[in-house]
């Protein structure tokens, strides 16, 4: 049991330590591109010093007065300001999704959104959605059909999945919705399409449908 | 990221006036397009104007029985809304072959109107590019090229626009509102709105500083059979090789706009009086300058007009003939 959980601990250890060389490797970059603005930044005006604004968000409930840099964005708030490290940084481009979190009851990438355009917005994360003893069914199901493996994209498939049951019960048609005047269908199809923006180099995904279908009530 | 001041607008007008006070200023909506591009250096605003606060976000009956479209309506709304659905399926139909749900929730209507080109030289700021950086160069037309346009380019510039719902609204002959600085509005039809690159590829519309979408008006309904047909490289997630949107009548008239193609948004009337397939698709793709990578395209646009022709004589409550 000890060595189990001592594997677990592993993993997380190097997840972190992933994440921190990430960071330490865009330092360089970010310099070089203040240098180029001394140099060549004539095209959009004078670089502007740092500056740093006040904004106030609901993150799972809970009510947050922050003071961020306005490049801030949602992700590196969650992440880096409010250590809610369960959102994960996988392409920071809107790419892959595994930043997606749910934001006023719609899933956005959090990396394609700057904190301060979130005054009074309510935010939910993977955190919010449930914890340990007490797991989101969506959480369970993801669980229980082993809708993963490294688990990396994870927090973001779980959020957009739970968003995507939303979806469908609003009658919301997507691409593969055969008519769009007749309310799309909980289906593999369709959960498929929902689900495309959310990448799992793992290719977990047919577990990933059968965990939603699961959740949505249906026999998976 | 490049710091930058920021502020929340009050009005479209102080926007506006706001922006074209300050050089290096841009708004923000969605900040879909807009971020990314300021992550890779590409866009370096100074100051962002958020213009998210304003009330733009609603869909409301024009009165000549079209619909005005507020430039804050999110993608995914204007995709889902009843009237949109019922009466302009085509434009529902490209907005949800685009990008995907997490973005099309963000994306705002003005904002896809006004979004990049995916050129891949254009998003490699060690590779010469005319758009992002004047009289640069292009490394696009003798590299890698396969997915840029092959209509409406120059010897400047061969970026494809990456818009399905601009291809859309451009077939519905959508019009722009706008706000200037100092408060004037006008409206610019959608087919006076990109302009060809040229020998000035950044710039890639009719917007003069500071201006701000306001809105999108569509006409009365077309009726007929809607269709939107993409082809990309995935089944979904992909931006377009070539797409195609139609409004097919039942006496067989048709219109036709082409994504993927080309610099913008591709229609051409003249093309729509035709009857026969190679005829309308020879009107259609006049003028197509190809490079060894993209030249399939050509192909793939002909006989993805076939199809979709084809298509539309088989949607139930079609008759027969909608194209020879």
């Amino acid at each position: 049991m000890s060595k189990l959980c001592d594997i677990n601990t592993g993993r997380r250890d190097l997840l972190i330590a992933g994440a921190l060389s990430a960071t330490a490797a865009a330092v360089p970059a970010m310099a070089v591109a203040q240098g180029a603005a001394t140099t060549s930044g004539a095209n959009t005006g004078d670089a502007v010093p740092p500056v740093i604004m006040p904004v106030n968000i609901e993150i799972n409930g809970k009510l947050h007065a922050l003071e961020l840099d306005t490049r801030t964005t949602l992700l590196d708030a969650l992440r880096e300001h409010l250590h809610l490290t369960g959102t994960k940084k996988g392409c920071d481009h809107g790419q892959c999704g595994a930043c997606t979190v749910i934001v006023d009851g719609q899933r956005i990438n959090s990396c394609l959104s700057l904190a301060v355009m979130h005054e009074g917005a309510s935010v939910t994360t993977i955190e919010g959605l449930g914890q340990p003893d007490k797991l989101h069914p969506m959480q369970a199901a993801f669980i229980a059909h082993d809708g993963y493996q490294c688990g990396y994209c994870t927090p973001g498939q779980i959020c957009s999945a739970v968003a995507v049951l939303g979806e469908i019960r609003q009658g919301i048609p997507s691409h593969v919705t055969p008519d769009l005047n007749v309310k799309p269908l909980l289906n593999a199809e369709e959960l498929r399409e929902r689900m495309s923006g959310n990448i799992c180099r793992c290719g977990a995904y047919s577990n990933i449908v059968d965990a939603i279908v699961d959740a949505a009530g249906r026999p998976a | 990221m490049r710091a930058f001041t920021y502020e929340r607008a009050r009005s479209p007008a102080e926007a506006a006036t706001a922006a074209a006070r300050m050089p290096g200023a841009k708004f923000i909506a969605g900040g879909t397009n807009l971020l990314d591009l300021m992550k890779l250096d590409i866009e370096k605003p100074v100051h962002l104007i958020d213009v998210n606060t304003l009330a733009l976000d609603q869909i409301s009956a024009t009165a000549d029985g079209g619909l005005r479209i507020g430039a804050l309506v999110r993608n995914t709304a204007l995709a889902a809304d009843e009237r949109v659905r019922r009466d302009y399926g085509v434009l529902s139909r490209a907005l949800l072959a685009g990008a995907s749900a997490q973005l099309r929730n963000k994306a705002t209507t003005a904002g896809n109107l006004l979004q990049r080109t995916r050129c891949p030289y254009f998003y490699d700021t060690n590779q010469a590019c005319n758009k992002r950086l004047p009289g640069s160069g292009c490394s696009a037309i003798a590299g890698f090229s396969r997915p840029l346009a092959i209509l409406g380019v120059s010897d400047a510039c061969i970026a494809s626009h990456p818009s399905d719902m601009a291809v859309a609204m451009r077939l519905l002959d959508a019009k722009v509102e706008t706000v200037q600085p100092g408060g004037a509005t006008r409206v610019i039809p959608i087919a006076d709105f990109y302009r060809l690159p040229g020998n000035t590829p950044h710039i890639e519309n009719a917007l003069q500083a500071g201006e701000l979408i306001t809105g999108v008006t569509l006409p009365k309904p077309l009726g007929g059979v809607h269709l939107y047909r993409k082809v990309r490289d995935r089944a979904s997630y992909a931006f377009a090789l070539v797409s195609v949107a139609a409004v097919v009548q039942p006496d067989g008239a048709s219109r036709l706009a082409l994504g993927g193609v080309a610099s913008q948004p591709w229609r051409v009337e003249a093309a729509e009086q035709e009857k026969s397939v190679p005829a309308i698709t020879g009107r259609l793709l006049a003028g197509a300058r190809t490079t060894h990578d993209n030249a399939f395209k050509l192909t793939l646009a002909q006989r993805t007009v076939a199809s979709v022709l084809d298509e539309a004589k088989r949607v139930p409550g079609a008759q027969k003939g909608a194209a020879a």
